[in-house]
């Protein structure tokens, strides 16, 4: 069967293969520190199960210590120049679309067929992980199109793709960073802790006072641990299931669907979600971190107000 | 309450402009202390969940086909390519691409959009195309107010699209929460009362795409007035 550590190895090659392309990229003058980088995040993929737990948190350690002090220095991969790219773009024209559009047609075309894929009596694919198998499957077909198609130098692809990730840097691992500090955090019961403070704080006699909570403290909780997913469980079972369902009889699918859209609304507000509001910026080479979040305030702010009033009209009337 | 002490860590790092990765790491470590736990099983702790994570990090193994499609031209044939059309603009662009998105996510297609795979190599320079048929070269920050608008018209289509979408991870959550909570509830139950917030920010957010444009005419007429150093197309 197929799993998910094949996919996991193929990213851990790719990222030790930017670690040995920076070695010897004479450009970057942290040349060192940034392959030291990209080497431990390629152990990470291809060995973390086998590092064991401390080790994985050695590996942590390491990313976050190359990442504080100093910086990471920019490679300098040899690429196309901008006159390059518009001849370029006049010869093969939409053909570029195309390709990129074979990740996701070869991803979607994944996620729903490999079910029907059987070697004798168990399935070819991990069940549990379509969704990222295909989506390697997707990336490993678009290059082989690609290479014959485009017939670029054999290092280019890996090249071209270390220049992208240089560009994101350390960001590149803030959400899955982001992710294991949410797990800390629940470990400590910092959710819990949270949860108490809220319901401390709160005028319980109010349907309104308590939709407002709900929805506010979703946003709130998420704008601090940047993924709504670790606010619902807690506002949920805090705040909404006792005072919202239980003492003011409203309705939980209605409550739940909208206090989970409430959440959204801060997840478009924080650094924390890193992979939607910063990751972009350093994509795109904005110099203020900040100017993503900037373009979506509004509409997360008016949204918040939608969600929050849509509950109130709806909860307790259906 | 202790534990909390790790949040006032992150937000005062991040308040204090340093990287969020050693921030992160004291977070962690002040949460996990305070709560009684050795300091050797924190690392533990967040080595493992780390390692759990790595999923997060997958999208990245799309850049060696982006990076080798910027190479022959990629953002070079989307910006030509917006320019044929007269009737586009930034502002227009962006509202069909938040309509697109909104109903591709509904239909569970994520992966279509995303700033590795759709915003930097197609969607921003089809936006900035857009302002350049009509202001020529464009100062940078025109450009920057541009692609972060891009950027932020990707998620908010995807965050108010994807939940209607009955097979998605967070549907399933709502789902396993509430059945703790005793009480049991059909996917399509939630996800029908997401469809009057995508409306809502469909109207909000196209609204204020709309608006975008005539902020970008005015900027642009305020640049040239002053003369601003122009950005290389």
């Amino acid at each position: 069967m197929i799993g998910v550590g094949v996919v996991y190895a193929l990213a851990g090659l790719m990222f030790a293969a930017f670690a040995v392309l920076t070695l010897r990229d004479p450009a970057n003058p942290k040349r060192y520190r940034r392959s030291a980088f990209w080497a431990l995040l390629g152990l990470s993929f291809l060995a973390g199960d086998r590092l064991g737990d401390v080790g994985d948190g050695v590996v942590v350690l390491g990313l976050a210590g190359l990442a504080a002090f100093g910086g990471l220095g920019l490679g300098r991969p040899q690429t196309t120049t901008a006159a390059e790219r518009v001849e370029g773009a006049r010869r093969w024209g939409d053909r570029l679309f195309w390709l990129a559009l074979i990740i996701p047609a070869v991803a979607l075309a994944g996620t729903l067929g490999f079910k029907a894929l059987h070697v004798g009596s168990s399935p070819l694919v991990d069940p549990k992980q379509t969704s990222v198998i295909a989506l390697a499957l997707g990336v490993v077909v678009a290059l082989a199109v690609a290479m014959l198609m485009l017939r670029p130098p054999l290092a280019a692809p890996l090249q071209e793709g270390r220049r992208l990730a240089d560009l994101v840097g350390w960001a590149l691992v803030l959400p899955q960073m982001l992710a294991a500090l949410g797990a800390v955090f629940a470990l400590a019961g910092v959710g819990a802790s949270v949860g108490h403070v809220v319901s401390a704080v709160l005028p319980s006699n109010s349907p309104a006072a308590a939709v407002i909570a709900y929805t506010l403290g979703m946003a709130g909780f998420t704008l601090i641990m940047g993924n709504a997913f670790a606010a619902f469980p807690v506002m949920t079972a805090g705040v909404g299931m006792p005072l919202i369902v239980h003492k003011f009889g409203g309705d939980p699918a209605i409550m739940a669907a909208l206090g989970m859209l409430s959440g959204f609304c801060g997840t478009l507000l924080t650094p924390m979600a890193a992979n939607f509001n910063i990751v972009p910026t350093t994509l795109l080479e904005l110099p203020d971190r900040w100017a993503v979040i900037k373009a979506q305030a509004p509409t997360a702010v008016l949204m918040l107000i939608v969600n929050t009033a849509l509950m109130y009209a709806l909860v307790f009337h259906l | 309450m202790l534990p909390l002490i790790g949040i006032a860590v992150l937000v005062v790092g991040f308040a204090a402009r340093l990287n969020p990765l050693p921030v992160i790491v004291a977070a962690a470590l002040a949460s996990g202390l305070l709560a009684g736990m050795a300091p050797l099983a924190v690392i533990a702790h967040l080595g493992k969940a780390f390692n759990d994570s790595r999923y997060v990090t997958l999208a990245f193994i799309a850049v060696p086909v982006i990076g080798l499609l910027e190479r022959y031209g990629l953002q070079a044939r989307a910006r030509t390519r917006i320019a044929q059309l007269s009737m586009a603009t930034t502002g227009r662009l962006l509202i069909l691409y938040l309509a697109l998105r909104q109903i591709t996510c509904a239909l569970g297609l994520l992966a279509l959009g995303g700033p590795v795979q759709m915003v930097r190599p197609v969607l921003a320079p089809m936006a900035e195309g857009a302002a350049q048929v009509r202001w020529g070269v464009l100062p940078e920050p025109l450009v920057r107010l541009i692609r972060a608008h891009a950027a932020a018209t990707d998620n908010v289509g995807q965050m108010f699209g994807e939940d209607i979408f009955i097979a998605l991870a967070s549907i399933l959550l709502i789902k396993g929460v509430l059945h703790q909570e005793g009480v049991d509830v059909a996917p399509l139950q939630l996800s029908i009362w997401a469809v009057p917030s995508a409306i809502a920010a469909f109207l909000i957010h196209g609204a204020r795409l709309a608006r975008l444009d005539k902020r970008l005419e005015r900027l642009a007429a305020a640049a040239i007035v002053k003369g601003e150093e122009p950005r290389d197309a």
